[in-house]
């Protein structure tokens, strides 16, 4: 198969008077063609910034892009064409109609004008499509924006943050849709913050933490090099398990209890629990990996599970224990 | 081309500019008709009546010198003396000081009165062409249209020299048709509210050299409003820039000027310039400079705005902000 999108050593820094700040820091990715691709990471780790510089909004600092094995930003004009994309939810002139804007966009693209008609339909847009713009709800937009971003009949598709406000039934109309548009050919680029959507309709995905790769592959292979991360502790019948939790805790473990078991949410390397219970004389008689999903898997590579009683901020990552 | 054709549909659609198109042409409409109702047509009917008029005044006035003169003369050796002149010296008027023209109503010499008519012109129409051009590629801008265009099209310099374009050839278009419309409109009015004396083709001529000017002044208030906009990424930035030009720089620095007593103070203010440029030239004037001349009068100094000069700042500020403009189209993020 042959990458559609590649992307190695991307490096942007955002200059401004308050500074500067490193978004991008060696940032790697890699999309085979005809895929589902989910392009996770939290809030502020750069998902948006590597989309801008790849469709030449932004300038980088350093690193290379192709899209369909064309250099980028050199041959962005000659790959636009091919490349449909809505960025972090677009915006529109509100004055104008959704078929007013679509058409204006067909016209500057030498697109046909019937497309513009096709993809109001596909978006569910056919009937509000002479209504101005400012007029429309914010999952209208959304759709708007999708309309847009289909209009040109692309190879590759990339959406940011697509299901933004959308309603569950459009959330579930956007997975067939990627689902449909997939098996016709198309490559998808998806990045988004609801999981579950992506476990449910990606491929593969590429997690991205502060600006680097964290993991990437196959969902299943993501989820399969990371199921150790939570384990599921059960002790000898009779040991106190409230003690034996505490002393987990006192050691930094994230533990939660269960009726007759407990679990351990950031156990990297799952020896040390048993080290450190042996250390006071306490036995393990079970100590099962968790399956982990997606959400865990994120949570867990991105450092951003949330640690009762802090209010984690942006940009803060914390370590995962006993790694 | 396709995209050169959007843009000018895309220019053609916004409401801001159908508002201020049509704004421009009933604000040029009111001036036509104002114009219209102010003069009348002068024949030998008002003739006859100003010369009467003129007559009856200069009558009147030889009667009271003469009068003056009488009184004076039965003054003299009394106190009441001194309120005249010595001798009883008092200038009879003569006829020629009571000429009829100056009793006639206004009328509209089309010779005379057209090119403030085109300079008219002109002013209201680049004022509606920097708002046009500002708010076309502000509001793009702002409402993060020119953002989905790059997607499609990534080639800034030509997106934005395309948008400029359109933009520039809507505006002559709308320059020329109503040049065309506002040189009729006021041939009408010579024709019926005064005369088209001395219209030669020489005069016809230098008319139309005259609109060829204001269209260059419109369209190059067009690209500055277009420019600034583009710069300030926003409408609102190329609207305060004019204000601020206008508030600070004209009323400030005239102020300035007007106590520093500058030499030629006209020399700093814009509407000078543009004066100078549709009107071919422009003289400032010094009368606190005394030079004599032969028959011993002072005479001001001068010194000359030519049209030359005039062109020549307005293609350095035009270069200057488009220049900038495209510049950073080129080298800035768009986030
Ligand atoms: N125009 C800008 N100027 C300065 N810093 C910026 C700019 N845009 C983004 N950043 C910074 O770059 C980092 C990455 O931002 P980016 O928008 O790419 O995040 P994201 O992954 O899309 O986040 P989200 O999930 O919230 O959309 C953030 O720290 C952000 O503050
Ligand atoms: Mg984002």
């Amino acid at each position: 198969m042959d990458a559609v999108l590649e992307i190695a050593g991307l490096q942007k820094t955002y200059r401004s008077r308050k500074g500067v700040r490193r978004a991008l820091d060696g940032f790697d990715m890699v999309v085979e063609a005809g895929q589902v691709h989910g392009f996770l990471g939290p809030n502020g780790s750069g998902k948006t910034t590597t989309l801008r510089t790849l469709l030449g909004l932004i300038r980088a600092n350093g690193g290379r892009m192709s899209i369909l094995g064309q250099e980028v930003p050199r041959h962005l004009p000659a790959v636009a064409g091919q490349v449909g994309a809505i960025v972090e939810s677009p915006q529109f002139f509100g004055n104008f109609t959704a078929w007013d804007t679509l058409s204006l966009l067909a016209d500057a693209g030498g697109v046909r004008r019937v497309r513009v008609e096709e993809v109001l339909e596909l978006v569910g847009l056919r009937d509000r499509a002479k209504d101005r713009v400012r007029t429309y709800s914010l999952g209208m937009k959304q759709r708007l924006a999708v309309a847009s971003a289909l209009l040109k009949e692309p190879r590759l598709l990339i959406l940011d943050e697509p299901a933004n406000g959308l309603d569950p039934g459009g959330i579930r109309e956007m997975r067939t849709l990627m689902r449909t548009l997939s098996e016709s050919g198309m490559t998808v680029v998806l990045s988004s913050h609801i999981l579950g959507e992506i476990q449910l309709i990606c491929d593969s995905v590429t997690i991205i933490s502060a600006g680097r790769r964290v993991a990437a592959g196959s969902v299943a292979e993501v989820l399969a090099t990371h199921t150790s991360s939570s384990v599921k502790v059960r002790l000898e019948p009779g040991i106190d398990l409230l003690g034996a939790a505490e002393i987990l805790r006192t050691a930094g473990a994230q533990v939660e209890l269960g009726t007759d078991f407990f679990t351990v949410g950031n156990a990297g390397n799952p020896a040390q629990i048993t080290r450190i219970l042996a250390e006071r004389q306490i036995y393990v008689s079970e100590l099962t990996p968790v399956a982990a999903d997606l959400e865990s898997v994120f949570l867990e590579l991105t450092g951003t599970a949330p640690v009762d009683g802090q209010n984690r901020q942006v940009d803060q990552v914390s370590a995962g224990w006993g790694q | 081309m396709s995209l050169y054709r959007a843009e000018t549909r895309r220019l053609v659609k916004r409401r801001f500019t159908k508002l201020f198109a049509i704004g421009a042409l009933l604000i040029l409409a009111a001036v036509v008709v104002g114009v219209f109702l102010t003069n009348q047509k002068v024949g030998p009917d008002q003739i006859a009546v100003a010369t009467a008029k003129a007559q009856a005044d200069y009558r009147q006035s030889v009667a009271s010198t003469e009068q003056m003169k009488t009184d004076c003369q039965a003054a003299q050796g009394t106190a009441k003396a001194s309120q005249f002149p010595p001798n009883c010296e008092i200038i009879a008027p003569s006829e020629s000081d009571f000429q009829a023209e100056w009793y006639m109503p206004a009328t509209f010499g089309l010779k005379d009165n057209l090119p403030d008519m085109i300079t008219t012109f002109a002013a209201v129409l680049a004022l509606a062409a920097f708002v046009i051009g500002a708010s076309f590629v502000g509001a793009e801008w702002s409402s993060g249209g020119m953002m989905n265009l790059l997607l499609w099209r990534p080639r800034r310099l030509q997106v934005l020299s395309t948008k400029l374009a359109a933009l520039l050839v809507g505006v002559t278009g709308l320059t020329v048709v109503t040049a065309a419309l506002w040189t009729a409109a006021f041939w009408g009015v010579a024709k019926t509210r005064g005369n088209t004396i001395g219209m030669t083709s020489g005069v016809w001529q230098s008319f139309g050299l005259m609109e060829l000017r204001a269209l260059v002044l419109v369209l190059v208030a067009g690209a500055l409003g277009f420019g600034l906009a583009s710069l300030g990424r926003h409408t609102a930035m190329a609207l305060g820039v004019a204000i601020g030009v206008i508030v600070v720089f004209q009323f400030g620095v005239a102020a300035v000027l007007a106590v520093a007593q500058v030499k030629f103070p006209e020399l700093y203010l814009a509407p000078f310039w543009v004066i100078a440029w549709m009107s071919k030239e422009y003289t400032a004037q010094d009368y606190n400079a005394c030079n004599l001349d032969g028959t011993g009068t002072c005479q001001p100094d001068t010194l000359t705005i030519t049209w030359q000069m005039a062109g020549s700042a307005l293609a350095i500020i035009l270069v200057l902000v488009v220049g900038a403009a495209m510049w950073t189209m080129r080298k800035r993020d768009i986030t």
